[in-house]
């Protein structure tokens, strides 16, 4: 019975994917291609024959009507072809195979960091609210929150690179490391395990350290603000004082009711916090110089390479609506009330 | 009386504000017996579900009680957090209002009854937990099939069953039940106050029925406590209270409720006072159509009559501590106009 | 003992206007301690950039573009030191200058931003969620297509746009690109509470009087949504803030010459960083750090007063009087 119910909810959610992808798309497409100027002399430079221009527009497609191009361009992310960049020719699924894993690798450790950072000094400030726990958890949340991302990695080069020298302060891995690892997924992380290769996944440790605490630790701000308020609100639900009315020891109430209930929604929150967590992706990738697929994209901004950033925007719109998708079907599997 | 269970002594409880604490139950004291089932009237307001919860220790932050609430020879005002705790559930048990949010929606039924169960016996073997939740349950007429549902997927009348069960299946010796039918439809309300009303012979439960309802008070208590302000104003057996009421308080509120013959509606003039600075003399005299000069005056005297009665009020004496000229009629500039509520 | 209801559905005007102000302001001074304290500390930080702000040219020694005084070129990257007690950066700027020069274009272009994304976002929000109808739908699809964006990212591609087209780069550019990333925010915030608002007895009773829509949602819906704009927009302050700096990173904030921007000279300060120099970084990146704590402590001081469930009042200390001689044993 409840099987069907969560199956339906689950197609009907996906049916809703169509047209936000839809739009996202077609805004995308919208700002790139409808902007004034031309994208195809930004991207060659000013000194470039007419002629040239032309040629490379023909080849692009730039010069059909927008509503040709627009069309093809539909069709061709249908497809799978994300296209080709105009300045070095290098196809987008190359980037996204490539980049994307390095970026993969950051945001994974981050999270990581700023769900376990973020809930457990959310839930204590929550709990032990108004005491001196609460008000460092609550402080430390909002300075963590107000540090930019590049800031926080700027200082923490500082410090622990060059001040005390313990740890690497740009790229994924050391240039040796990089030339000996076999690749298998293009995680390097994963890469170094699969082989077993314990000196490489160390160096690779190194350097996953201060990009991904400090990504991580700045997103942990936004969680512990919200699970802290989350906490507060479920400690005040009337089946608290049930339970308390029947006897049940505080810890479990606190557990077993306050905490699990709270953190329902911290679910979504962590979902939403993915496409925050992305954008401080570029910021953290640029800082450390970590070959990600925002450092891609900054680069390509640099230099006004429209189908690289319209491929990698998409990419990004892409990966925000699956995630959405995820944390509606996670909800609907762990609160039953969603399903109906 | 020597064979209550529970003794309330007194009771106070104060909750905390910027300025001067809140007296919601300001000196009461109630005796409740084996089985037997005393409801607990009064306007909104009055002090009657914090006496409920005060008798639990249930009290929220910035609150604190004084005095005493005897159970089996403890003083559980004076108790300790954990130990008051550790009576919840299989000596005292209470029921809410709202039964709709009082079940943790993530909480199958089944985990509520095991998590109830094996907190305060914690040998029982699975088996066991199961058969005696079923076999509660199925006392208020739930079936074992809903046993591993969500809250959700019931009723508000079937919840508040399973609450019932919830608090049931520990076998307490008291059950407060804070108006456990208001939000309620009136046919499930019946059903509900059938269940309760069988409480004792089925489990030999006894029963403070807290409510704003009298019809539901002369139908199913034995005794009734009228309070007034935070403090009891009129207590003794149902029928005697409902043949002649001896507080003027509970006068005006047996008129207020309406019945088959009633052909116009009464009220009473006024709200209940504010509790943080009550009026001095008889908490009701600014209301009481039939005030004396004394009731403004000094706090009336606990009188007890023969028929097991007690009651706060001049008009019964005693008549040797009304000052010269206090039984005078209350002068007043303005009675009767109801304050904008 | 439910009267914690803050959210008055009567129209203020006048000496209610007044009276309102006053209720509104009670759960502040009714709140506990910590919070009053996190809120006025909110209210001196803020204050104290404003000043800093309209004051620069008195404050600051230097202009934030000056690398000479007196004929003397500036030390490059110099030490902090008496002359430039922040130090300066390799293009001999005054490190401090440019700090306090900065709460000028922050403040500037957060301002803008902010006065763009509420006068979009609060009337489409109010009209579509008033009406409701096709209309609502697809601005809803839409809003909620961006919302789910990364909003850096939409700040990035509009100023990317924006700066190859002719209007270049500045101070209204990277208001743009913020003011993008936030309307859907006030549109989503706004169009929900006038649903829930929207089928409230007086709104119907104002309806069922024949008031015109435009009247109801000025006189009725406006007043009772808009109360929780000032806790969001001053959160939504401390982020643009952030988010300006992230642009002026990535160089999509303002031109260097154009104004002191605190996130341009962190990025600048990335390559001095490792032959040691904190300086450069430091100040202006504590800047952002500063007057983003002091906006989050604002807003959520804001915050608490108009959402009553994280209030919490003070309860003050009693003590139960000795027990009164009202109750007496007869007999």
């Amino acid at each position: 019975m409840a099987g069907t119910s969560l199956r339906t909810y689950l197609i009907t959610r996906l049916a809703l994917v169509v047209p936000m992808v839809f739009i996202l798309l077609t805004l995308v497409f919208l700002l790139l291609r409808v902007a004034p100027g031309n994208p195809i002399q930004a991207a060659l430079g000013g000194h470039v024959p007419a002629a040239y221009v032309h040629q490379i527009e023909h080849r692009l497609g730039f010069d059909k009507p927008l509503i040709t191009q627009y069309g093809e361009y539909l069709w061709n992310i249908l497809r799978g072809n994300f296209g080709t960049t105009i300045t070095d020719n290098r196809p987008l699924s190359q980037i996204i195979e490539q980049n994307g894993a390095a970026t993969l690798e950051l945001t994974f450790f981050a999270m990581l960091i700023a769900i376990v950072v973020g809930v457990l000094i959310g839930l204590v400030a929550g709990r032990y609210r108004d005491t001196p726990l609460d008000i460092f958890g609550r402080l430390f949340g909002i300075f963590i929150y107000a540090t930019p991302v590049f800031f926080l990695g700027l200082m923490a080069q500082l410090v622990f690179g060059v001040w005390l020298g313990w740890l690497p302060t740009s790229d994924q891995a050391s240039p040796i490391t990089q030339a000996l690892l076999q690749t298998h997924t293009n995680i390097f992380f994963v890469d170094a395990i699969w082989d077993g290769n314990w000196g490489a996944l160390w160096d690779i440790t190194k350097h996953l350290i201060l990009p991904a605490t400090t990504l991580g630790l700045v997103t942990a701000g936004v969680f512990i603000r919200l699970v802290r308020v989350n906490v507060i609100r479920t400690m005040r639900d009337d089946y608290i004082e049930a339970a308390r009315a029947r006897g049940i020891a505080e810890h479990r109430v606190v557990f077993a009711h306050a905490f699990k209930n709270a953190l329902v929604p911290v679910i979504t929150i962590v979902g939403l916090n993915l496409a925050i967590l992305l954008g401080g992706a570029v910021l953290t990738e640029t800082t450390f110089n970590w070959p990600g697929i925002g450092h891609e994209l900054v680069v390509y901004l640099e230099n006004r390479d429209y189908t690289a950033v319209q491929g990698i925007i998409i990419v990004f719109a892409l990966v925000v609506v699956a995630v959405s998708v995820l944390v509606d079907f996670l909800n609907a599997y762990v609160d039953p009330r969603i399903r109906y | 009386m020597s064979d209550a269970i529970l003794q309330v002594k007194n009771l106070r409880v104060y909750y905390g504000t910027p300025g001067r604490p809140v007296r919601a139950v300001d000196g009461v004291s109630l005796d409740i017996g084996e089985s037997e089932v005393v409801g607990l009237v009064g306007e909104s307001g009055c002090g009657k579900s914090t006496l409920g919860r005060g008798i639990l220790g249930l009290l929220p932050d910035g609150a604190r009680a004084d005095g005493e609430v005897l159970y089996d020879g403890q003083n559980l005002v004076a108790m300790s957090q954990k130990s008051v705790r550790r009576m919840r559930g299989p000596e005292l048990g209470l029921i809410f209002q709202e039964p709709m949010t009082r079940l943790n929606p993530l909480l199958r039924i089944e985990g509520h009854f095991r998590e109830t169960l094996e907190q305060h016996e914690p040998n029982l073997t699975d088996a066991e937990v199961r058969r005696r939740s079923l076999e509660t349950l199925g006392r208020m007429g739930i079936p074992p099939t809903r046993f591993r549902q969500y809250p959700h997927e019931f009723s508000g009348g079937m919840r508040q069953r399973i609450m019932i069960a919830l608090a049931l299946v520990l076998r307490p010796k008291l059950l407060v039940a804070d108006e456990p039918t208001t939000s309620l439809d009136v046919i499930v309300e019946g059903q509900i106050l059938a269940l309760l009303a069988d409480l004792k012979n089925n489990f030999g439960t006894a029963l403070l029925l807290i409510t704003h309802n009298l019809g539901i008070v002369a139908e199913s208590c034995d005794r009734m406590a009228v309070m007034y302000a935070g403090r009891i104003a009129e207590e003794g057996p149902v029928r005697e209270i409902f043949a002649e009421p001896a507080h003027p308080y509970t006068r005006e509120l047996l008129r207020s409720t309406i019945s088959l013959d009633t052909t116009e509606l009464h009220s009473i003039p006024g709200a209940p006072p504010n509790l943080i600075d009550p009026p001095p003399g008889c908490r009701f005299h600014p209301r009481c159509p039939n005030a004396m000069t004394v009731c403004a005056q000094l706090e009336p005297i606990e009188q007890r009559f023969e028929d097991g009665r007690r009651v706060l009020c001049w008009l019964h004496g005693p008549n040797d501590r009304i000052p010269a000229g206090g039984g005078a009629p209350l002068e007043r500039e303005l009675l009767g106009v109801a304050d904008e509520a | 003992m439910a009267a914690t209801a803050p959210a008055s559905p009567r129209t203020p005007y006048g000496r209610a206007r007044l009276l309102a102000l006053g209720r509104a302001t009670k759960p502040i001074r009714e709140a506990s301690g910590i919070a009053r304290g996190m809120f006025w500390a909110g209210v001196g930080i803020t204050f104290a950039f404003i000043l800093m702000a309209f004051l620069a040219p008195v404050i600051s020694r230097y202009n934030f573009s000056q690398y000479k005084a007196n004929g003397v070129r500036f030390p490059q990257l110099g030490h902090p030191s008496g002359l430039h007690w922040m130090g300066t950066t390799v293009q001999s700027d005054d490190v401090m200058a440019r700090v306090i020069y900065g709460a000028q274009t922050e403040l500037k272009v957060v301002v803008i931003a902010l006065a763009m994304s509420l006068s979009i976002g609060v009337p489409l929000g109010l009209i579509s969620g008033y009406f409701g109808g096709i209309l609502d739908r697809a601005l809803v699809l839409i809003m909620d297509a961006i919302f789910a964006f990364p909003y850096l990212l939409i700040a990035i591609v509009i100023a990317f746009v924006l700066s190859t087209s002719s209007i270049g780069g500045g101070i209204f550019t990277a208001a743009i690109a913020i003011t993008a990333a936030y309307v859907p925010l006030y549109f989503r915030v706004v169009r929900n509470h006038v649903i829930s608002v929207r089928e409230e007895p007086y709104v119907d009773a104002a309806r069922a009087l024949g008031a015109r829509p435009r009247t109801v949602i000025r006189k009725y819906v406006f007043f009772n949504v808009v109360q929780n704009v000032p806790p969001i927009a001053t959160l939504n302050a401390a982020d643009a803030i952030l988010l300006l700096a992230s642009l002026g990173f990535l160089g999509y904030g303002i031109q260097p010459t154009q104004g002191a921007e605190w996130g341009y000279d962190v990025s600048r300060a990335v390559s001095d960083a490792s032959s040691g120099i904190w300086w450069t970084g430091l100040f202006p990146g504590l800047a952002i750090v500063l007057l983003v704590t002091g906006l989050t402590l604002l807003g959520e001081g804001l915050n608490e007063t108009i959402n009553p469930v994280l209030r919490r009042r003070r309860f003050g200390q009693f003590d139960f009087e000795p027990v009164p001689g009202a109750v007496e044993e007869a007999e």
